[in-house]
């Protein structure tokens, strides 16, 4: 059997396969239909500084080949998260996990992102400065380069884990911001969250979200995920997260000739819940089926 | 919850838009009056949630109505067809309380699972009185179905052409009752809720995005704090609904 395991950022994992965050809970959510333990690791729920209820309804949309979501952020704040939802974490996962940190200005990042950096399982934090469905904040900062750089030297500041910024694809130069992170500090870039998109209901002649607009993701977002993890491969030497429509083991592979160092699985989990167990288990036979030895050796591999 | 391939033994026009679908397979994940599935369709990215209107044996019932591009392609399947199926999803509704004379009021297509609920609660003794609200006559199903459980039967319609004129809150109104149970459309829920003379249960209907609990796409808040529909729900107290103004 081949070799699934990679590193990211300094730190082992069994396989590439990571369930997105915002899609997995706190992992307990899918620990009583699998043990999550095949999985390299997981990114939890974006967690801010206080809690969220998030956006009214509805929040969720439906496309082909995907979905929109507007949740807006919904979590029960970094303290709640600390003391009720790490420790059943811990009863579930024996891996390092990844947290997922959002807030509306860099002060409020850097202090949750300095709470979590005293919890031992986190491996690596997941700065968010892409999500679509909140105002004054997420992707606010991940669509320009000097605000970006703003949040990522705050959260260096309070922290010694490696600190993986994750973008928004909503820019023109996908490029330019991954530089400008990777300059700030970053130790790795995930790259893409949702896409700003929007329904319109036909019999309410109105946005069917009552956000008016929402990220969309799944299937339909891949070839986009797949070119910017290529531009972004191509600007920066820290490690890329592929994240953006990932739904089966060639897809995970496509990610990593791409760039990708390991790679993130969203919504998919959202329709098939056992997505991801699926894909570690089938990522030998399609390894084989190509001729791969090692993932570490084809990451990168799509590049002239 | 489970994930069971299902073969259509049955899919059949009901009443207007409304289709009877039955499914042979694995129902162990299926326990309670209320629960719901999740429909996975050929080219649709998410499932289509709908709840259980029947479970005998390996036999599942489910009535869907057609109000989009998902719910016309299960209308189109035929008998002999698969369906992947995501099973034993929600809490469902809590029998403890309903006492000998329980009030079922159903608003369109969420009669539906007041019908498991109805057999479950004649099965304890109970003697349900159940009210079935529609638009027009045309829309109407299951007054007989309801009736040969042994249920007291209501039906209004708001055009009047069938049964009383006016909506199942205006039919509930001289009714005496020991609890009540309610599924139906937002507003007719409120309505329910806000002339309900005792404690009752109510089931919603979301936008959900997973009906598993992990993505949180179909929260509403409650007196306990938010909840997900799919998972906390789909059925609330009385006492724990927050209506948005």
């Amino acid at each position: 059997m081949g070799d699934l395991s990679v590193t990211l950022c300094g730190v082992e994992l069994d396989n590439p396969v990571i369930p997105a965050s915002g899609t997995f809970g706190y992992g307990h959510e899918f620990a009583q239909y699998y043990d999550i333990n095949c999985l390299g690791t997981f990114s939890f729920k974006g967690t801010t500084r206080e809690p969220r209820y998030g956006n009214p309804q509805p929040r969720i949309a439906e496309c082909e080949g995907g979905m929109l979501n507007a949740v807006g952020l919904q979590n029960p704040g970094v303290e709640k998260v600390i003391a009720e939802e790490l420790p059943k974490l811990k009863k579930c996962f024996a891996k390092p996990v990844m947290a997922n940190v959002s807030g509306f200005s860099a002060e409020d990042y850097a202090y949750t992102c300095e709470k979590l950096d005293k919890e031992p399982q986190v491996g690596w934090l997941e700065v968010n400065i892409s999500c679509p469905n909140v105002h004054g904040g997420g992707m606010s900062f991940g669509t320009d380069p000097e605000a970006a750089s703003a949040v990522v030297r705050a959260v260096k500041a309070v922290t010694s884990k490696p600190v993986i910024v994750k973008l928004t694809p909503n820019v023109t130069d996908i490029a330019a911001m991954a530089r400008a992170c990777e300059a700030a500090g970053a130790d790795g870039i995930s790259l893409i969250n949702t896409l700003q998109a929007m329904r319109i209901d036909l019999k309410r002649r109105k946005p069917l979200l009552a956000n008016g607009t929402g990220g969309l993701s799944g299937p339909a977002v891949f070839p986009v995920a797949l070119r910017m993890v290529y531009q972004v491969w191509e600007a920066v030497s820290v490690p890329i997260v592929g994240v953006g429509g990932v739904s089966t083991a060639e897809d995970v592979i496509e990610m990593m000739l791409a760039g990708a160092a390991a790679v993130e699985v969203g919504a998919a989990n959202l329709r098939d819940p056992w997505v991801c167990r699926d894909i570690v288990r089938d990522l030998p036979g399609v390894m084989e089926k190509y001729g791969i030895e090692n993932l570490r050796d084809i990451i990168g591999g799509a590049h002239g | 919850m489970k994930q069971t391939v299902f073969e259509i033994a049955g899919n059949t026009l009901l009443a207007a838009d409304a289709y009877k679908l039955v499914l042979t397979g694995d129902t162990s994940d299926v326990t309670a009056p209320g629960q719901f599935v999740n429909i996975a369709l050929p080219g649709r990215f998410l499932r289509r949630p709908i709840s259980v209107c029947d479970r005998e044996g390996d036999r599942l019932t489910l009535l869907y109505k057609t109000v989009g591009r998902g719910t016309a392609q299960m209308a189109a399947m035929k008998a002999g067809e698969t369906l992947d199926v995501l099973t034993g999803l929600g809490s469902g509704f809590s029998l403890e309380e309903s006492g000998q004379t329980p009030l079922l009021a159903g608003g369109g297509i969420g009669a539906a699972p007041l019908y498991w609920l109805a057999k479950e609660l004649i099965a304890r003794g109970a003697r349900p009185h159940v009210v079935l609200g529609f638009n027009r006559a045309a829309d109407v199903f299951y007054a007989d179905e309801f009736a040969a459980l042994g249920c007291a039967v209501t039906v209004a319609t708001a055009d009047g052409s069938a049964g009383e004129r006016g909506f199942v809150t205006d039919a509930m109104a001289g009714l005496s009752y020991s609890y009540v149970y309610a599924c139906g459309p937002e507003p007719m829920l409120r309505a329910v809720w806000e002339r309900a003379q005792t404690d009752g249960q109510f089931s919603f209907e979301a936008r959900m995005g997973c009906g598993f609990g992990a993505c949180v796409g179909c929260t509403r808040e409650t007196t306990e704090g938010p909840k997900r529909v799919c998972k906390d729900g789909p059925v609330f107290r009385k006492g724990e609904i927050l209506w948005e103004t």
